[in-house]
Order: C-alpha cells, then structure tokens, then sequence
C-alpha cells in the first residue's frame, strides 16, 4: 500500500486508509524502540529540520528521537520567535533550509496555517505540522488514536470525550476529524467561553457539563488550560472553580465505562484539570501515549521519504 | 477645446436620464446633451456607439497610502487606477504617515492630484490628531483646504465622548463624520468572521457584534448631536438592519457597502488567503444577502471600494500576521454590474450608487452630466470581459482575492475635466 500524501498538515485530508498505513507502520516501529540498540538505518542519508517557533519539549524530542533512531541527520533550530520581530521571513527561512537539501521540515508555528503556507513554497520538502496556533497538530492526534487502538482493539463505535479549552486546541481539533473518520462519536466538552462557534457543523457532540460527557465513554482526554495566556481571566473565574467543575476526579471518572481510558498530551496542570488520583491512577495511559508518538512519528517520517528497507 | 462624445447610451440618474444621446464638452464643462448634435470641424468626436456614458465614477472610500507609504501606492497610481476603474473622483483617507490631521498635507494631497494625477482627489481627513483618539483636529481649518469629511479609518474612536464632541464639532461645520465602527473589545483581536470556519481555521473570529454594536453607539451619538454620521464598509446583517431603522426615525446616517462585502463570503479566506484578510471582515452568505437587500431597499447609500493597496511584502506571510486589505478600484465596476445580472440593482441603480448617490453622501459636488458640472465621464462597455492580473492592473500593489477571476463590463474611457484619463477603446 502507498502513502498518497507529501505532506502531514491536517487530519481532515487523511482517509481511513491512510491512518491504518500509519497506524500499522507505527506499530511494526514501536518494536525497535523497546530493542536493547535503538537504531536502523531506515533513513540514513535523509535530512529532517525541526523547525520550531514555539517552545516545545516533547513534540520536539520525539521528532528528534523518531528520526535518530532510524539514522537521519536531524537538527533542531528553536526559532526566536515570528518571521514578524525576526526580520526574516517564514518563507526566506523555510527556503533556505531546502536550499540545504533537506528531506523534512517539521515545524511548531503560533500562527496558525503557517505549515500549510510553507507547504505551498516550497518544492521539494514535506512540511509535517507539530502544532500550529490552535488550528492542528496531527501527529499527536495519530499517537492518540495508536493508544486507543491498543486498548480498544478498534477505534469503530468508540465514545471519545475531550474536555478542557476546546477554543485554543488543535489538539482537540486534530482528533475530532481522525477520530470521526475512524468511526467514533467525539464529544467536546468544557467552559462555554472554551467552546468556540460551529463544533457540531464539524462533527462534534457539544457538553457544557462534563459529566454528561464522560459518561459511558470509552476515552476520556483531558486538555491543559492555559490560564496565563492574554484574556484568560475573562474566560475562567479561577482554577479553583475550575477544577471544581470542569476536571476529571475519581468520582466522576467512574461515569465512564468501567475499561475507560485517561489521556492527557501534556504537560499537566495537577490538581486543575486533572487530579493526580487520576493521572497516576491505573486507568491512565499518558505515558503510553509518549511512547507511541516516537513510534508515530517514525511512521511518517518513513512513509513521507520513501524510506526502504533495501539498504 | 471641445469634444463630443457620440451615440453612446447616456445614463445620468441624477437627471433621470437613459437613452442613446451625444454629449458636447466644451472648456471642461458639459455644454449640452442631446440626440444627434452637430460637431464643427475643430472638434474632438469620440465614437461611443455601442458603450455606456455615464458620470465619472465616485470612490468614496479608497487608501493612496501618499505621503508615506508610496511603496504600495503614491496618488498618481492609485488615481491611475481609479481612471482605469472608471472613477473619477475620489475620497482618500488619513492613515497615511504622516497622518492627514493638518491642512499641509490635505493641500499636498490635492496639489500632487492636480497636478500628477488621473482623478480628481478630495482628502477626508482623521477625526483627532494622528488618529489617536484623544484630541480634536482642527476640522473648520481643513474644511477650508478642501477636505471632505473627517475619518479615523481603520481605527474605531473608542472614547465615546470624544466620537461625541467630534460629531458636535464637526456639525457646526456641516461636515460629516465618517465612521470606522468595530468595537475593538469584543473584536479582541479576531482576524476574520467568527464562525465554523474560524473554529476550523484555528483564527482568532471577529463576531458580526463587534461592528453592530458599535454601529449602534455611533447612530445614537449621531441621533443626540444631529450630526451627519457616516458608516463604512457595513459587512453585517444586523448594521444594515440598524442603519435601516436610524434612517427611518430620521437620524441622519448614511453608509457604504464595498464590492468585496456584498460579493465574497468568508469562505475566501480557506486556506488562509491573505488576500481574503480585511476589516471588517468577509462574513456570511446571509450577510452578503443582507447587504444586496440594503442596496436594493436604498438602506445604503454607495458602494465605495475601500481600496487598500498592500505591497507584497506586507502580505505574503502567515495569516495572522498579514496587513488587512485588498485593492478595489478596478475591479468594482464589474462586481457590481453583477447586481444587474442578478436582478438585484437596474443599471441605472449601480451607476447612481457609484456615481451621484455616493459622491451626494459626503458631500461632494460630483456625479451628473448636468449642464455646467465638470466634465467628469466614463464610457464603459459593458460587455468586455476580462480578468484581473498584475500585468494589467494599474494599481501599484495587487492584493486582490479576484486574481484570474472572469470579469464582465470595463471603463474603456474616462475623462475629467473634459481631458482623456484613460483610454482602452
């Protein structure tokens, strides 16, 4: 089966075909991560740029990891901030890095359609999106459905519910279109100042109650609140009262199904939209889901460059 | 100098008139329209047979970024465009740097237009000084230099005393205050229409509120001081619907749609066009209806292009970060003429809400082929199609979301003052 696909900008132009490619990719990967040497020559000789202007820790190590365990050169550049203060443009950077003849740029952005301008400059490069303003981050969706399939043999029929600031997530959104795809009903639930116009138009079952939202759901994935970004105050009260209503506690996990469940991408906010009781409980899969996303991410890096086993 | 424009379909709906007429120029002024004037030997006789005659086109809204960013358009491109456009006249606003709060660049402005330019150019200019909001420019002096109407365009006044006091000021000129309206609060840094789009996009949304409320603050100040208010660029339902009943109760507003508001939903901006990028912002087909319903119900006043000429450099970058705007005077004429074909507007509507009825909102003693006006005529052909390209469009900047769309209908010929400003027949 081939990979139809240059670049990684969204999962709503992925079918269902093409996440099970990537899926099964993944998980045929995931076994030379848990090797005592980590290491194939899968894609020696191809050059992958993490691009990032925002910062990141985890997206940007797994990227690193994912191609250094099959042998890319990778570098990372930690742009200062927008093309805006820069003085150079997202177009003149992106170029320049292509003139060095690299294979991959993966780029963080707080802009959002940044990945998608550069995937329309450039000619040779795939742009895969590591998260742009709060419009997506495919790669983690793919990570999140991996863990789900792993415990739930199938993503068909499944109850996802995604609670916390919908309004600002791409990870929200990434996930509503892959998850839809793959057959599962995706419940958004959170503040109504957290839930921006038009979720139902694009495939959502809308709570302002999250009880209603976790119960009988196969998945619960809690989100971080950003309380320090600019107007957050006009958005929540306080992350006390935040915490009272809108997190995910023992008690009202227990809404859920009994083999539900917990994820979180990180990085945890304790005690306001998670309780530790939870996170660390025994139905939480959040390390999993680390795992599974250098293992995703070798995926496409692979299917991306054409890598071959041939060597 | 005389000239005769020949057996063209004169429309003047100023004079209420339609039919194939000459019309004799004579010292830059109208001289007479009738069928089958005699021309003498020493005339210039300009066959129309076939086009439209019509006023010099009115642009009531357009940026010629002159002084200051003549990088992107200076007042002999911008005017070159307007008489590409058909235009013949039009109104500038201030944000330009220096800004035009001080009668030395209102007299520049017309001087440079006079002297260099295609069209006639009436400077409107900022409410306060340096569009900042806080205190009054010196509007009976400026009147004086030949500015129009005081706008801080692309800023709203935020301080409701201040929009107060500079409609009471500007009314005891008879001057109008034209009014940049979104309340910058609730737009709170949206980029574009609030909705599922904006949701998908991942942009920050500007909801249709932020222009209505704002929209009904200013009519109120207006209703209190009895000053002429008017509204630009209206790109939701609910401020026609404002404008609608203001009018009705007698206030005395007025407003303009653009050609992009009443043509372009916010769809546009899919795949984070900057072209599409502008304030207020692209909204709803229920909007875009809204506002054919305002044209057609005589709710607004003009269509006027808020031409916002934008270098490449200002645009080609990541949406959020993009300049807002899109040139305009070139491609309003055929956008409009769509109303005809839609069985919205008459041609005679379209002429007059780009001609007579525009200029007439601010003031400006333009838009007829009266006998005595100024010379100012378009001929247009109406059935010449064309699409817009940076190859020939006269504007020094293209940021347009009509690239390469099919465009029926074209000022073939402008004139002001009698004199060719541009020639394509």
């Amino acid at each position: 089966m081939s990979f139809a696909h240059k670049h990684i900008i969204s999962t709503k132009v992925l079918s269902r075909a093409d996440i099970d490619l990537i899926l099964t990719t993944a998980q045929s990967f995931k076994e030379i991560n848990q090797r005592d040497i980590k290491k194939v020559p899968t894609l020696r000789g191809k050059t992958i740029i993490n691009l990032f202007y925002e910062n990141s820790t985890r997206t940007r190590t797994s990227f690193e990891l994912a191609g250094k365990r099959m042998s890319a050169d990778t570098i990372n550049i930690a742009a200062a901030s927008s093309s805006v203060s820069k003085g150079e443009t997202l177009e003149d950077t992106a170029k320049n890095i292509e003139a060095m003849d690299a294979d991959v740029i993966v780029m963080r952005h707080p802009a959002s359609g940044a990945p998608d301008y550069l995937a329309h400059r450039l000619s040779r490069c795939s742009v895969i999106n590591a998260g742009d303003g709060a419009h997506e981050h495919p790669t983690q969706s793919l990570l999140d459905l991996m863990t789900i399939k792993e415990h739930k043999g199938t993503l068909e029929g499944l109850t996802v519910a995604i609670i916390g600031d919908i309004a600002r997530s791409r990870v929200a959104r990434s996930n509503l279109y892959a998850l839809k795809t793959m057959g599962a009903t995706v419940r958004l639930a959170g503040p109504s100042t957290m839930l921006p116009p038009g979720l139902e138009e694009l495939g959502a079952e809308v709570y302002t109650d999250i009880n209603a939202a976790i119960k009988d759901a196969d998945v619960v994935m809690m989100l971080r609140i950003q309380l320090e970004r600019e107007g957050g105050g006009k958005l929540l009260p306080t992350k006390r009262e935040y915490a009272q209503f809108f997190a995910l506690n023992p008690e009202n996990m227990k809404l859920a199904k009994p083999d539900a469940i917990v994820m979180h991408p990180g990085p945890l906010n304790r005690g306001v939209e998670i309780s530790s009781y939870v996170a660390d409980g025994k139905q939480n899969v959040i390390l999993e889901q680390v795992e599974n996303g250098v293992a995703v991410r070798m995926a496409l890096l692979y299917l991306l460059t054409g890598g071959s086993d041939k060597e | 100098m005389k000239t005769t424009i020949k057996n063209g379909r004169v429309i003047d709906p100023a004079q209420n008139i339609d039919a194939v007429m000459d019309v004799r120029i004579v010292s830059g002024r109208i001289e007479q329209i009738g069928k089958n004037l005699e021309s003498g030997a020493d005339e210039q006789v300009i066959d129309a047979t076939g086009l439209v005659v019509t006023p010099g086109l009115v642009d009531i809204h357009v940026h010629l970024r002159d002084p200051g960013y003549e990088y992107k358009e200076d007042i002999v491109s911008g005017t070159r465009a307007a008489a590409a456009g058909g235009f013949t006249s039009v109104a500038c606003m201030p944000n330009t740097n220096p800004c035009n709060d001080n009668k030395a660049i209102t007299r520049y402005i017309i001087q440079k237009a006079q002297l260099e330019g295609f069209a006639n150019v009436f400077p409107i200019c900022s409410i306060t000084k340096g569009q900042k909001g806080d205190s009054l420019v010196e509007m009976g002096d400026l009147k004086l230099a030949g500015c129009v109407g005081f706008s801080d365009d692309g800023l709203n006044v935020e301080d409701g005393a201040m929009l107060r006091h500079a409609m009471e000021y500007a009314h005891g000129f008879a001057m109008p205050i034209i009014a940049h309206s979104e309340d910058e609060s609730i737009k709170n840094g949206g980029v574009m229409n609030e909705g599922a789009l904006s949701t998908e996009l991942g942009l920050s949304g500007n909801p249709w509120v932020s222009e209505a409320a704002s929209v009904a603050r200013d009519i109120m100040l207006a209703e209190l001081t009895g000053a002429h208010l008017h509204v630009c660029h209206i790109s939701s339902r609910r401020t026609v619907e404002l404008v609608r009943a203001a009018k009705q109760r007698g206030v005395h507003v007025t407003c303009e749609v653009t050609p992009h508001h009443f043509t372009l939903t916010e769809q546009a901006v899919r795949g984070y066009d900057v072209n599409a990028k502008v304030g207020p912002p692209l909204r709803t087909a229920e909007d875009v209806a809204a506002m054919k319903e305002g044209l057609r119900d005589g709710t607004i006043d003009a269509i006027a292009t808020d031409h916002a000429p934008h270098h490449i450099d200002d645009k080609n970058m990541e949406f959020s970060y993009a300049a807002y705007g899109m040139i305009g005077l070139e491609t309003a004429l055929p956008l409009a003429l769509r109303l005809v074909n839609e069985g919205i507007l008459s041609l005679q509507e379209v002429i007059a809400l780009l001609s007579y009825k525009a200029a007439k909102a601010l003031g400006i003693p333009r838009g007829t082929l009266a006998i005595g006006a100024a010379a100012d005529v378009a001929i247009l052909n109406l059935e010449h199609t064309w699409e817009a390209t940076r190859q020939n469009i006269k504007s020094r900047s293209f940021n347009t979301p009509f690239e390469n769309l099919s465009m029926k209908g074209k000022a073939v010929m402008t004139l002001r003052d009698g004199k060719v400003m541009h020639d394509e027949v």
